[in-house]
């Protein structure tokens, strides 16, 4: 019941900040804080850390990209085009690197996504070091006119609902328990009769799937595909956008999406622009060290403690 | 027609990088027994246990399940034709709520267990079936709780309520015993009586008392191989076995 009041009260916020704060600055935290919701789903709720996830996010954003500005496709159905990509990618490296555990799961995860990286650093039609650029916006059913920064802020947010809502279905729902047994206790599931790579597999391919949602998306908003999308950078970034806001959490990876793009903006804006990375890194650091459960993960602590 | 056995093994071996854990065991488990295994640590009881629900692959060997051959099915198929296995550290779902814990075993059957658009609503039906396995293990009370919470003893009630759910022909039980005060001991050992009124037990046990008083068939294990077999009257007094078993045992009671 909180949690759902909470979300009244967040959704009320949404709907008006676009008149009180720049609107591609809250599109690129919408397309990251869904881009980590999904990573989340893996990590925080079936125990896999993926370090090459930002593939799915690149794979989104360049099939969206070409296919608008080539095949003269509308903007919802390159976003279906790129969710689709990046769903079938997902398929494949899923089932590739689930039987893996641990350290070793992330290492072929993060190797799958550096070959595919080269792929698009080599092939003809992603414009090499430039990416694609230029990519029209378009005209949603054909008569919304998504160069408004207002329609496409309404257009992202609703993406994202629905991004966020395939998240939290998925983790409340049958599934999402066999997922949970999964995460506590793996030699047990299996003891019960469940094919626990299937599951992992199937949670791996809805967390590509969305994560190429949100590369989609972004790929619009900023009308832009570039390799910064499939780096590994990226891949870490995630993760710390995930740590830092609450790893297990439903909205610890939007707190932590919004927290560190705020921050990249801030102080990219400032002379602190040249100290990014190490800034990022601290962060990072302290996050492990002292603040395991991350700043959602934490506050629930303090309400466990005080309330209950 | 000679008795009836729900589980055979054929000369079953299992190596280690030249070190033969389980060597040549043949074992046949009468349907409807409790048949325990015994031996001195490190006699290769749970590597049969392992090798049974194919957590470790056979070297050579064969086991047979009702007559057909199942060695070359993965765990999780195994379990899903009756044999369930419960494992030597406390097998739960530590961060899922008691009734949870065995609802998951519930679920399985629904063929829901993929479908990531519904909602986890549609489990409820399962937990009064939940809450009354809970009640068969003295649990009833605790369905809400947190399972990190519960007490040693009531997380192996809790562990046997789960593997109850799939309703097993076969039950295996990996020291379902071990590290419980006296009171506990007695809890489960009579837990395990009453689950075994219509299915078969196949159980690991250090504990003699529980060995004396629960079992029907004793197979004794000695490095891998089997060392003897019979009722608890024949096993006990064969020296071997008071020389291999009991004076370890007696040695770890004093240490
Ligand atoms: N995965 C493994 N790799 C190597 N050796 C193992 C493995 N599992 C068990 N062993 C060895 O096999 C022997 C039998 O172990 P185990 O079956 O656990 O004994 P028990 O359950 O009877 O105490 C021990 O010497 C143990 O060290
Ligand atoms: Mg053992």
């Amino acid at each position: 019941m909180k949690i759902s009041k909470l979300s009244i009260v967040l959704l009320g916020v949404a709907l008006v900040a676009p008149f009180v704060m720049y609107p591609v600055l809250l599109m690129k935290i919408l397309c990251f804080a869904l881009f980590a919701s999904a990573f989340n789903l893996l990590l925080g709720f079936v125990g896999l850390l993926s370090f090459g996830h930002a593939i799915f996010l690149g794979t989104g954003g360049y099939v969206t990209g070409y296919l608008v500005m080539n095949s003269g496709l509308s903007p919802l159905l390159g976003i279906l085009a790129g969710t689709a990509a990046a769903a079938a990618l997902g398929a494949v490296y899923g089932k590739l690197s689930v039987k893996r555990e641990g350290i070793y799961f992330a290492m072929v995860t993060l190797a799958l996504a550096q070959l595919m990286f080269f792929v698009f650093l080599q092939a003809p039609f992603t414009g090499g070091e430039n990416g694609l650029q230029g990519i029209p916006r378009g005209f949603l059913f054909g008569f919304i006119d998504l160069s408004d920064n207002l329609n496409m802020y309404y257009f992202v947010l609703a993406i994202f609902l629905f991004g966020f809502w395939v998240i939290n279905r998925t983790i409340h729902s049958p599934f999402g328990q066999v997922l949970k047994a999964i995460r506590e206790n793996e030699p047990r599931a299996t003891s019960l009769g469940y094919n626990v790579n299937d599951y992992k597999w199937a949670a791996f391919v809805i967390s590509a799937a969305l994560s190429g949602l949100a590369g989609s998306t972004k790929t619009l908003v900023f009308q832009l595909a570039s390799l910064t999308d499939v780096h590994w950078h990226m891949s870490g970034e995630v993760v710390l956008m995930t740590l830092v806001g609450g790893m297990g959490t439903i909205f610890g990876p939007l707190v932590g999406a919004a927290a560190i793009v705020g921050l990249q903006n801030f102080l990219s804006g400032g002379e602190l622009g040249n100290y990014v990375h190490i800034i990022m890194g601290l962060i990072f650091i302290v996050c492990v060290l002292a603040f395991r459960s991350g700043i959602v993960g934490e506050i629930q602590k303090i309400v466990k403690r005080n309330f209950s | 027609m000679s008795a009836d056995y729900v589980l055979e093994t054929q000369n079953l071996i299992k190596e280690f990088k030249g070190f033969t854990a389980v060597d040549d065991v043949s074992l046949k488990i009468q349907r409807g027994h409790i048949h325990a295994l015994i031996g001195p640590n490190g006699a290769g009881k749970t590597t049969v246990f392992n090798l049974l629900t194919k957590f470790l692959t056979p070297t050579s060997g064969r086991i047979l399940y009702n007559g057909h051959d199942i060695t070359s099915l993965q765990s999780a198929a195994i379990a899903r034709k009756g044999v369930v296995r419960s494992f030597q550290i406390s097998a739960v779902f530590p961060h899922l709520s008691v009734l949870e814990n065995v609802r998951i075993a519930l679920q399985r059957k629904e063929g829901n267990s993929f479908h990531f658009w519904k909602s986890e609503k549609v489990l409820d039906k399962l937990n009064d079936r939940a809450v009354e396995l809970l009640e068969s293990v003295g649990l009833g009370n605790f369905a809400g709780a947190k399972t990190v919470d519960l007490s040693y003893g009531h997380k192996r009630a809790l562990e046997i309520a789960t593997t109850l759910a799939l309703e097993p022909e076969l039950m295996l039980l990996d020291e379902p015993t071990q590290g419980m005060g006296h009171e506990d001991v007695d809890v489960v050992a009579d837990l395990i009586k009453k689950v075994s009124k219509d299915r078969t037990i196949l159980m690991v046990e250090h504990n003699l008392h529980v060995v004396s008083k629960l079992a029907d068939q004793i197979t004794v294990l000695q490095r891998g191989a089997i060392l003897t077999e019979g009722d608890y009257e024949t096993v006990s007094a064969d020296p071997r076995v008071q020389e291999a078993y009991l004076g370890v045992a007696v040695e770890e009671n004093g240490a």
